[in-house]
């Protein structure tokens, strides 16, 4: 049998898995199944409940390597990747695989560069070519894809959210848990404190299933306010283009694009935004695209699904009305 | 306190790319060159730390083709002391563990205590050099940094390190990695005493014979092709009356492809 294809947990801070690691599990099963391997979830945390790791054994997974300690949160990389290599250098894996998240895309650079092995970044889609695997991933800003393989394993590389189909979650699958104690590998980062983001009550942007986005056409900060509201009404997140962000209208973290965050949600709607490369490079993979704008030469218009030509202080509200109407359906 | 800034040269975002004849690079032909952004607020940064503490050098390091020398030119006339360039065609097709064991060597020549880098390049995107380097080295790293101040007795940095939902805020001590995240400053433009005083500094040329104990050189990740983008299907087009649109958008989405 085949090395396992190990999915690297990403979780919520409580105890539970995030939606992100159904995805990276449901792919990972294409795989194994296909390659005759196990899928098994590696999670280092500080706090594990019994939900979360039955929740990970609905989703497929048919081990759990678990640490539970303390000394794990916050993520420090110099604590998590021995502990990752340390095990799959016993384990032999055939895949490590995580998400695009803040730590992970850290973690399985470092994991990587500590077991010797190649790492694809952002990954969109995964083929057998000529019997290897293969991975996809875009390059410069998105405007080409680069095919990558991987000239021994494991194959170690974090997936784009939103891009995959999450595992479907099947019921009663009781979870197989091995616990794990943590090695020698002393933090040298001292943790001193988590500042909050002030919180929207709108969810993150990378993790948003809807994504309603403003730029230079909205001409100011306080018209955000306009967005906001669509976007409560559809549970969508709020970001910005670079020009807004540039601007000073919204903090960076909120910034789409090339030089801010990559995005890839079912729906993304993009009021007052032109569309320029950089801007392109962090949404272009989101499954439908419509674009407000009142330019009708407006770039974004070329790769939108819909494009709506009209002021956006107009059409927004009629379509914040409209998403109302249908809510209270 | 001596600070090492790892930079590298990508193409303008917006430059056309065209895949190249071999299939597997582009086509570098009429391309503009530039700093990758995040490396520039990584010099940005290095250079203010210099400034505060009214002392330190600031060396800029790149691994490329002749080319990437230009982007170390403009490191210096933004005010870098010297440069270093890693130039051996060994590295043509390195992946970034071979990159990161390079200029792992090359920090292990210099003995910086703080090394600065972009998050990520914006040419592949991979996003791995400085966690990578800082593992070869066997230093903590911390990426996405918004923030940072090194203690007065340059034993330690304090930075804080974007996540979702919040910072987090780390004591580490130096030697160690930082990668820049953008928002953490606005980088200087270079003077044009800058850029006459670049002319005349340093930029050492390292090959791989140069570097010491540097591990394997046989990249374990390689590039298949490169593809275009399949085009998108064309889209709909919706003009006239505000309302009309409105109303249609949100059927066709409820209706039509289900995306609400």
């Amino acid at each position: 049998m085949a090395g396992a294809f190990w999915c690297v947990v990403e979780d919520d801070r409580q105890g539970h898995p995030k939606k992100v690691t159904a995805e990276v599990l449901g792919e990972a099963g294409r795989w194994a199944g296909e390659l005759g391997a196990a899928v098994e979830a590696v999670w280092l945390t500080d706090r594990a409940v019994p939900d979360g790791l039955e929740q990970l054994a609905a989703w497929g997974a048919t081990r759990i390597w678990l640490w539970e300690d303390a000394a794990l949160a916050p993520y420090r990389g110099e604590v998590w990747a021995p502990a990752i290599a340390e095990l799959a250098g016993r384990e032999v894996p055939a895949a490590i695989w995580g998400a695009v998240t803040s730590r992970q895309r850290e973690l399985m650079a470092r994991v990587a560069a500590r077991l010797g092995a190649g790492l694809a970044a952002d990954c969109v889609a995964f083929e057998r070519a000529d019997g290897a695997l293969v991975a996809t991933r875009p390059v410069y800003a998105g405007k080409l894809l680069s095919r990558v393989r991987w000239a021994s394993g494991p194959a170690v590389a974090t997936l784009r959210p939103n891009v995959f189909r999450p595992a479907e979650p099947v019921a009663g699958r009781p979870p197989a848990v091995e616990r794990l104690a943590l090695g020698a590998a002393a933090a040298t980062m001292q943790f001193v404190e988590r500042r909050e983001e002030a919180q929207t009550g709108l969810p993150e942007l990378t993790e948003a299933e809807i994504v309603v986005s403003g730029g230079r056409g909205l001409k100011g900060p306080e018209n955000f306010a306009i967005l906001e509201e669509m976007a409560g009404v559809i549970g969508a997140a709020v970001g910005a283009s670079r020009a807004a962000v540039d601007a000073g209208w919204k903090p960076h973290r909120f910034q789409i694009g090339q030089t801010g965050r990559t995005i890839s949600p079912k729906l993304y709607i993009g009021c007052g935004i032109s569309g320029a490369i950089q801007h392109l490079a962090g949404m272009r993979t989101s499954k439908v695209i419509c674009a407000v704008n009142k330019d009708p030469e407006a770039p974004i218009f070329k790769i939108a699904d819909f494009g709506l030509v009209g002021d956006l202080f107009e059409v927004v509200p009629l379509l914040t009305e409209e998403f109302r109407k249908l809510k209270q359906q | 306190m001596k600070m090492l800034v790892l930079v590298k040269q990508v193409p303008d975002t917006a430059t056309q790319v065209k895949i190249g004849s071999d299939g597997r690079a582009i086509d570098q032909t009429g391309i503009t060159w530039i700093i990758s952004p995040y490396d520039e607020f990584a010099l940005e940064e290095a250079l203010r730390i210099r400034e505060k503490r009214g002392q330190g050098g600031v060396v800029a390091v790149t691994l490329g083709p002749e080319r990437a020398r230009e982007a170390l030119r403009s490191c210096l006339a933004m005010g870098a002391d010297r440069a270093i360039h890693v130039h051996d065609p060994v590295f043509e097709r390195a992946d970034t563990l071979v990159a990161a064991r390079a200029l792992a060597a090359v920090i292990r020549l210099e003995a910086p205590q703080l090394v600065l880098t972009g998050r990520q390049a914006i040419d592949d995107d991979m996003g791995a050099t400085g966690a990578q380097v800082a593992e070869v080295l066997g230093w903590p790293c911390v990426s996405w940094i918004m923030e940072e101040s090194v203690a007065d007795d340059a034993s330690r940095i304090r930075v804080g390190r974007q996540v979702e939902g919040g910072l987090e805020i780390f004591d580490v001590p130096l030697p160690c990695v930082v990668t820049a995240q953008k928002g953490m400053n606005e980088p200087r433009y270079p003077t044009l005493k800058g850029i006459m005083s670049a002319k005349k500094k340093e930029v050492r040329e390292l090959a791989a014979a140069d570097l010491p104990d540097l591990a394997a050189v046989t990249p374990r990740l390689e590039v298949v092709s490169l593809v275009a983008l399949p085009p998108r299907p064309p889209g709909r087009i919706l003009t006239g009356d505000p309302k009309d649109m409105a109303r249609e958008l949100v059927r066709a989405l409820r209706e039509d492809i289900k995306a609400i």
